[in-house]
C-alpha cells in the first residue's frame, strides 16, 4: 500500500450519494461544512464528481431503483477509495428494516469501511466516522495508531 | 549570445519557471482558501493544503473512460500545464527579466493565454461526458466573452505608450515595465487608467474559473464540467496549471499596472545585485498576493454564480464599455485642452 502516501488523510475528497434516505443525514452532512464545524479544516472537500472523490458518504438504505446507480458510482471512484455510510438506516436498515423496497443496508451492495449510526447522525459523529477511516488507512500503512 | 548558450538559459530558466509557478501558484491557492474560510467565519484549511492535495492526487488512479477519446484526454492536461507555464517566460517578476523577454510581447501573451483554456475546452470535449461536452462549450463562450475588454485593454496601454515612448516597442512588457504610467499622465489618464486595472482584475476569475464565472465547472449543475471525467494524475495536472494560471493573472497585472521595484528606495543595496533582486521579488509577492486576492478571493467569497448567458452579457456589454471608456479617457488626457493637469495647478 505504498500508494496511501500521508498526504492521503490529510486531503479526503468526498463524494455525496443519496440512495434512498430521507434528507435527514444528508442536512446533517451540509452541516459539517458550515463554520460551526467546518470540516474543511481537516482538508476534506465535497466534490461534485465521482471520479474527483477518495470517500464516498453514502446515506441512506438502498432501494431497488438505485442499487445499480449506487454501485456504479462506486466502480466510478478511482482508487484507493473508501466507503462511509452516514445514519442508521444506511447501516442496518433502521426505520425502513425489512422493507420489500431495499437492497440494501448498504454493505449489501458495495464494500463498507466505517459505519456513522444515529438517525439523523450527528456533525460530530460524521467527523468521528472520517476519523475512524484516517485510522483504517494508517493501518494499511502499516503505522503504529 | 551564442545559440548554444541561448539553449542552456532557456531550459534553465524554464526548469526555475517551471518550479517557481508551480510553488508559488500552489501557495497562492492556499492563501486564497484560508482567507476565503477566514471571511466566511471557518478556521479554513492549512495553508499546504493545496500541496497535500496534489500530492494526493497523483498518488490515485488515473481513470480514461471507456468512451473517451484516450490520447486527447489524456494529452490536454499536459497542454494546459505546459501553456501555462509557457506564459511564465514571458513575464517579468520583480526586476528579474523574463527568460524569454525579447522574443514575445503583450500581443504574445494575449494569444498564449488562450492555450490552457483551449487545451480544457479540447479536455472536456474527449472525456466523452455530456456533462464535460457543456462544460467545454460554456468555457468556449466565457473565452469569447472576456476576450473584448481584455484586448480593450491592453490595446489602451499599448496606445499610450507608442504615443509616450515612440523610440521603444509599444507592446513589449519591459517598456511597460520600465515606464509605469500612472507618473506619466494627467487626471484624466489616471483614472482611465484605473478603470482598465479594474476590468483586468474582473477579467481575471473569467480566465482562472472562479466564482462567480465559474460557470464551465459548475460543481452544482455540472458536477464538475470540464473536469469532471478527469481523476488521479491528470486531474493534478489541471489542478497545477490552476496553480500557474493564478500566478500568470496576477503577475500581468502586477506587470501591467503596478511594476514598481522597491529596491531603488532602499539606497543600501547596490542595482542588479542579488540583494536587490531579492527585495523586488518579494515586493513583486506581495503585489501579487494583493492582486490575487482582490480579483479571486474577494470576488468569489462576495458573490454567487452567474449564469452563462450573465457572464458574456456582462463582458460584451457593460465590461467593453466602462473598458472603451477608459480608453477614450486615457486618449483624451494627450490632448492639451481637455487636459486636466494644468487646471488644478499642475504641471
Ligand atoms: S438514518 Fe434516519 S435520518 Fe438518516 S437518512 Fe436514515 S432515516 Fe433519515
Amino acid at each position: 500500500m505504498a500508494r496511501l502516501n500521508k498526504s492521503f488523510d490529510k486531503a479526503l475528497w468526498v463524494f455525496h450519494v443519496n440512495s434512498g434516505s430521507c434528507n435527514g443525514c444528508d442536512i446533517e452532512i451540509v452541516a459539517a461544512l458550515t463554520p460551526r464545524y467546518d470540516v474543511e479544516r481537516f482538508g476534506i472537500k465535497l466534490v461534485g464528481s465521482p471520479r474527483h472523490a477518495d470517500v464516498m458518504l453514502i446515506t441512506g438504505p438502498v432501494t431497488k431503483k438505485l442499487s445499480e446507480k449506487v454501485k456504479r458510482v462506486y466502480d466510478q471512484m478511482a482508487d484507493p477509495k473508501a466507503v462511509i455510510v452516514v445514519g442508521t438506516c444506511g447501516c442496518t436498515g433502521g426505520t425502513f428494516y425489512e422493507s420489500y423496497t431495499l437492497d440494501g443496508p448498504v454493505d449489501n451492495v458495495i464494500p463498507v469501511d466505517v459505519y456513522v449510526p444515529g438517525c439523523a447522525a450527528r456533525p460530530e459523529a460524521i467527523i468521528q466516522g472520517v476519523v475512524k477511516a484516517w485510522e483504517k488507512l494508517e493501518k494499511l500503512r502499516g503505522d503504529s495508531v | 549570445m551564442s545559440s548554444v548558450e541561448l539553449l542552456f538559459r532557456i531550459v534553465i530558466g524554464t526548469l526555475i519557471a517551471a518550479v517557481g509557478g508551480i510553488v508559488i501558484g500552489l501557495a497562492a491557492k492556499g492563501v486564497d482558501r484560508k482567507l476565503h474560510a477566514r471571511m466566511q467565519g471557518r478556521v479554513g484549511p492549512p495553508l499546504r493544503q493545496p500541496f497535500y492535495d496534489v500530492l494526493k492526487l497523483f498518488a490515485k488512479d488515473n481513470t480514461v473512460p471507456d468512451n473517451a477519446v484516450g490520447w486527447m484526454f489524456n494529452a490536454a492536461p499536459v497542454i494546459c500545464l505546459a501553456g501555462a507555464i509557457t506564459l511564465l517566460l514571458y513575464i517579468p517578476f520583480g526586476s528579474i527579466l523574463p527568460v524569454l523577454g525579447g522574443h514575445g510581447d503583450l500581443i504574445l501573451l494575449l494569444y498564449l493565454l488562450i492555450i490552457p483554456g483551449l487545451a480544457m475546452v479540447v479536455g472536456g470535449f474527449s472525456s466523452g461526458s455530456p456533462y464535460a461536452t457543456v462544460g467545454a462549450q460554456r468555457e468556449m463562450v466565457t473565452m469569447i466573452g472576456y476576450e473584448l475588454p481584455l484586448a480593450t485593454a491592453v490595446i489602451a496601454i499599448a496606445a499610450k505608450m507608442n504615443e509616450l515612448f515612440p523610440a521603444e516597442p509599444a507592446f513589449a512588457l519591459s517598456t511597460i515595465a520600465a515606464h509605469p504610467l500612472w507618473g506619466e499622465m494627467g487626471l484624466l489618464g489616471i483614472i482611465g487608467f484605473a478603470i482598465l486595472a479594474m476590468i483586468m482584475v474582473i477579467v481575471t476569475p473569467a480566465e482562472l474559473s472562479k466564482i462567480p464565472f465559474d460557470t464551465p465547472e459548475a460543481e452544482t449543475e455540472l458536477a464538475g464540467g470540464l473536469m469532471v471525467e478527469y481523476s488521479g494524475r491528470n486531474l493534478g495536472l489541471f489542478y497545477l496549471a490552476d496553480g500557474v494560471k493564478t500566478v500568470v493573472m496576477g503577475a500581468i497585472i502586477v506587470a501591467l499596472f503596478i511594476p514598481h521595484n522597491l529596491s531603488p528606495v532602499f539606497t543600501g543595496i547596490a542595482q542588479g545585485s542579488i540583494g536587490a533582486y531579492m527585495v523586488d521579488f518579494g515586493f513583486f509577492l506581495v503585489k501579487l498576493a494583493a492582486v490575487v486576492f482582490f480579483a479571486v478571493t474577494v470576488l468569489r467569497t462576495a458573490v454567487a454564480r452567474l449564469k452563462i448567458a450573465q457572464v458574456v452579457t456582462l463582458y460584451w456589454i457593460p465590461l467593453t464599455m466602462i473598458a472603451l471608456l477608459g480608453l477614450i479617457l486615457m486618449m483624451w488626457d494627450s490632448v492639451p485642452m481637455l487636459h486636466i493637469a494644468p487646471w488644478l495647478g499642475g504641471a
